[in-house]
């Protein structure tokens, strides 16, 4: 690597701390491209957003850019975006349609949707080269490993590894609430993607993804607000909409929130419970509710509905919030700056006003409007601020430590407020890093 | 120079008076939707949230849309979506003295211009505009720039804003931190 990172790996992890050289040393950052990015199964997207033939998005693996594009076998494939000729990337966009083929806009060689080049221009310039067209050296590098699950498609850099599906382990569930809450067992990716960009590590935005000990404390300010107008709204008469309760539910007391639970899985995935209140008695959930025992059965809707889901986190790069049907993608992009890629989904057969709940909460949550992650990441700055202080050396994990039960190498924490998950985390961590 | 400034000024309502005939009772359209605007801008960088929700109808609504293919809020994702009631929430936000990232000074400065009248029928008017707001935050400074379309409507209190749909340049690109505030 070259790259002195001035602090002994090995001791940098212990089981309830971390040394702060983890968030801020830029040569661990490269380190951990190569030993986790360039490694996991990486979110690359939904297989809706390329619904036709040629259809592609560019996205992000580690330090690499992507393209997922559909085949016409219908087959999704993710591609290196670099032309083979000299090296210029082929889609400087986001999304679009290759048309009649990929064709690189330097000297316009093209390429076929599995990356495999079909036409050199002026090609008898390479006769008695040790070049030739049909060599792998003429065509797109595939990601060595593409897998899908239930249309959310994955991609490793890397030939080696667990299956996607071992990988995810039970954490899959997020992927299987999302669906099985659409009456006809799948979804629709929204084509609108926010895009935000955090001023620190990018484990720090991990970590807060399933911290229930932070709500009351950071959103206080826009739980209170929307629960104060959420009551006007009811003196009125009126019914506050769902999406103030999704605001207001952010200033829960401090105690309440360690009645949710985490669960701790392999590769460090976790579970926060706590079902969002999704289920009142409203007539567009009643409505909801016919269409889903009309595909499902009474029986198996009631266990679909039954599943105690808040977040799925799946480290290093996803955090799936299944009971509204949104996602939010990790892409790390230096040591201090980290790209989040939000989507959100329609669940096939269900009725427009389970789509518009889903939406006020993209809307209010997770747009760059946001009132709730404004003060996530702010406080994401100032950690990354504090971190690269000589004030102190560690980040304390201590809460509840020692106490979480596991089983068969499934944690459950405690109480909810547990910090079992960033232990998790950085178990996985080591893990990847080699330094267990 | 003075001159000549007048005759400028001359000139430029001379083509204006073309685009939105002048009322009869010498009442000038144009200049009135200006000086909203102006004042509506004014309501932001001065920071009086209860002010710029007031410039709102009862049922008006603040836009900004994730595209500028869109054509309307409703049902689709939008950056901002909000009536009366969702605004007094933001409102409340800022000025909770628990509203963390509110604790670093911040200001914006918005200039609005290429003002036309679009359309007037009755008491409904549509303004098309243009801004440039520069925001200082964190010790960093932020540019943003886009245009305004102002669906009005004229009450006894004055011109209300029934919709107002705020089209940013960079409305699909990401965004380096949040909106804490309207644009
Ligand atoms: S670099 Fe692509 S054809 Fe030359
Ligand atoms: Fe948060």
């Amino acid at each position: 690597m070259g790259v002195d990172i001035g602090l002994d790996l090995r001791k940098a992890v212990e089981p309830d701390r971390v040394h702060r050289g983890v968030y801020t040393d830029p040569g661990i950052f490269e380190l951990e491209m190569d030993r986790i990015f360039n490694k996991v199964w990486t979110y690359v997207g939904h297989e809706s957003q390329v619904k036709n033939v040629g259809d592609y998005w560019t996205v992000q693996i580690g330090r690499q850019p992507m393209l997922m594009v559909r085949h016409s076998d219908k087959s999704v494939r993710v591609l290196y975006n670099r032309c083979p000729h000299r090296g210029a990337m082929l889609y400087g966009d986001r999304s679009g349609n290759v048309g009649k083929g990929i064709i690189c806009s330097y000297h316009s060689w093209q390429f076929d949707t599995d990356g495999k080049c079909k036409a050199i221009p002026l090609d008898k310039g390479y006769a008695g080269t040790r070049l030739s067209i049909d060599s792998p050296d003429c065509s797109m590098k595939s990601a060595p490993r593409v897998a899908s699950y239930r249309g959310f498609v994955f991609a490793s850099l890397s030939a080696e590894g667990p299956s996607l599906l071992d990988w995810l382990g039970p954490a899959k569930v997020a992927f299987d609430d999302i669906c099985d809450r659409a009456p006809e067992g799948e979804v629709e990716v929204v084509p609108t993607c926010f895009r935000v960009i955090q001023n620190s590590n990018w484990k720090i935005f991990l970590e807060n993804q399933l911290d229930a000990l932070h709500p009351s404390v950071t959103h206080e300010s826009t739980g209170r607000a929307a629960g104060d107008i959420e009551e006007q709204l009811k003196k009125k008469g009126g019914e506050a909409p769902l999406s103030y309760h999704f605001l207001s539910a952010f200033a829960t007391p401090i105690t309440k929130w360690d009645v949710f639970q985490t669960i701790g899985y392999r590769h460090g995935h976790c579970i926060l419970t706590g079902y969002m209140g999704l289920r009142p008695r409203d007539p567009d959930t009643l409505a909801y509710e016919k269409v889903m025992e009309k595909a499902y059965g009474k029986q198996r809707m009631e266990e679909i509905f039954g599943v105690n889901i808040h977040h799925v986190l799946l480290y290093p790069g996803l955090s799936v919030q299944s009971p509204l049907q949104q996602l939010r993608a990790v892409r790390p992009l230096a040591v201090d700056k980290t790209l989040t890629e939000i989507w959100h989904f329609r669940l096939k057969g269900a009725p427009e006003a389970i789509y518009r709940r889903a939406l006020g909460y993209y809307n209010l949550v997770n747009s760059p409007s946001t009132m709730v992650n404004a003060d996530d990441l702010w406080n994401f700055w100032k950690c990354h601020q504090g971190l690269a202080s000589d004030g102190g050396d560690w980040v304390s994990f201590h809460r509840n430590a020692g106490q979480d039960p596991e089983e068969n190498g499934v944690v459950t924490s405690v109480i909810g407020t547990s910090e079992q998950p960033m232990r998790n985390q950085f178990r996985a961590w080591a893990e990847y890093m080699g330094v267990n | 120079m003075a001159k000549k400034r007048k005759s400028l000024a001359k000139k430029s309502r001379a083509v204006k008076s073309k685009a939105s005939p002048r009322k009869a009772n010498g009442h000038d359209l144009q200049r009135e939707v200006e000086q909203f605007l102006y004042r509506q801008a004014e309501c932001l960088d001065g920071k009086r949230w209860q002010d710029f929700i007031d410039l709102f109808a009862a049922d008006g609504t603040y836009w900004m849309p994730a595209s500028p293919e869109q054509t309307t809020g409703d049902g689709v994702p939008s950056i901002f979506w909000e009536d009366r009631n969702l605004m007094s929430v933001r409102l409340r936000r800022l000025g909770h003295p628990r509203a963390w990232s509110q604790k670093t000074a911040w200001g914006t400065n918005h200039v609005v211009g290429n003002v036309t009248i679009e359309k007037e029928s009755g008491n409904a008017i549509v303004a098309r505009s243009r801004f440039h707001m520069m925001e200082f935050r964190n010790d960093s400074t932020r540019h943003f720039a886009g245009s305004y379309i102002h669906h009005l409507t004229r009450t006894r209190e004055g011109l209300r804003i029934k919709l107002q749909r705020v089209d940013m340049v960079n409305a699909g690109g990401p965004y380096e931190y949040v909106l804490q505030a309207w644009v």
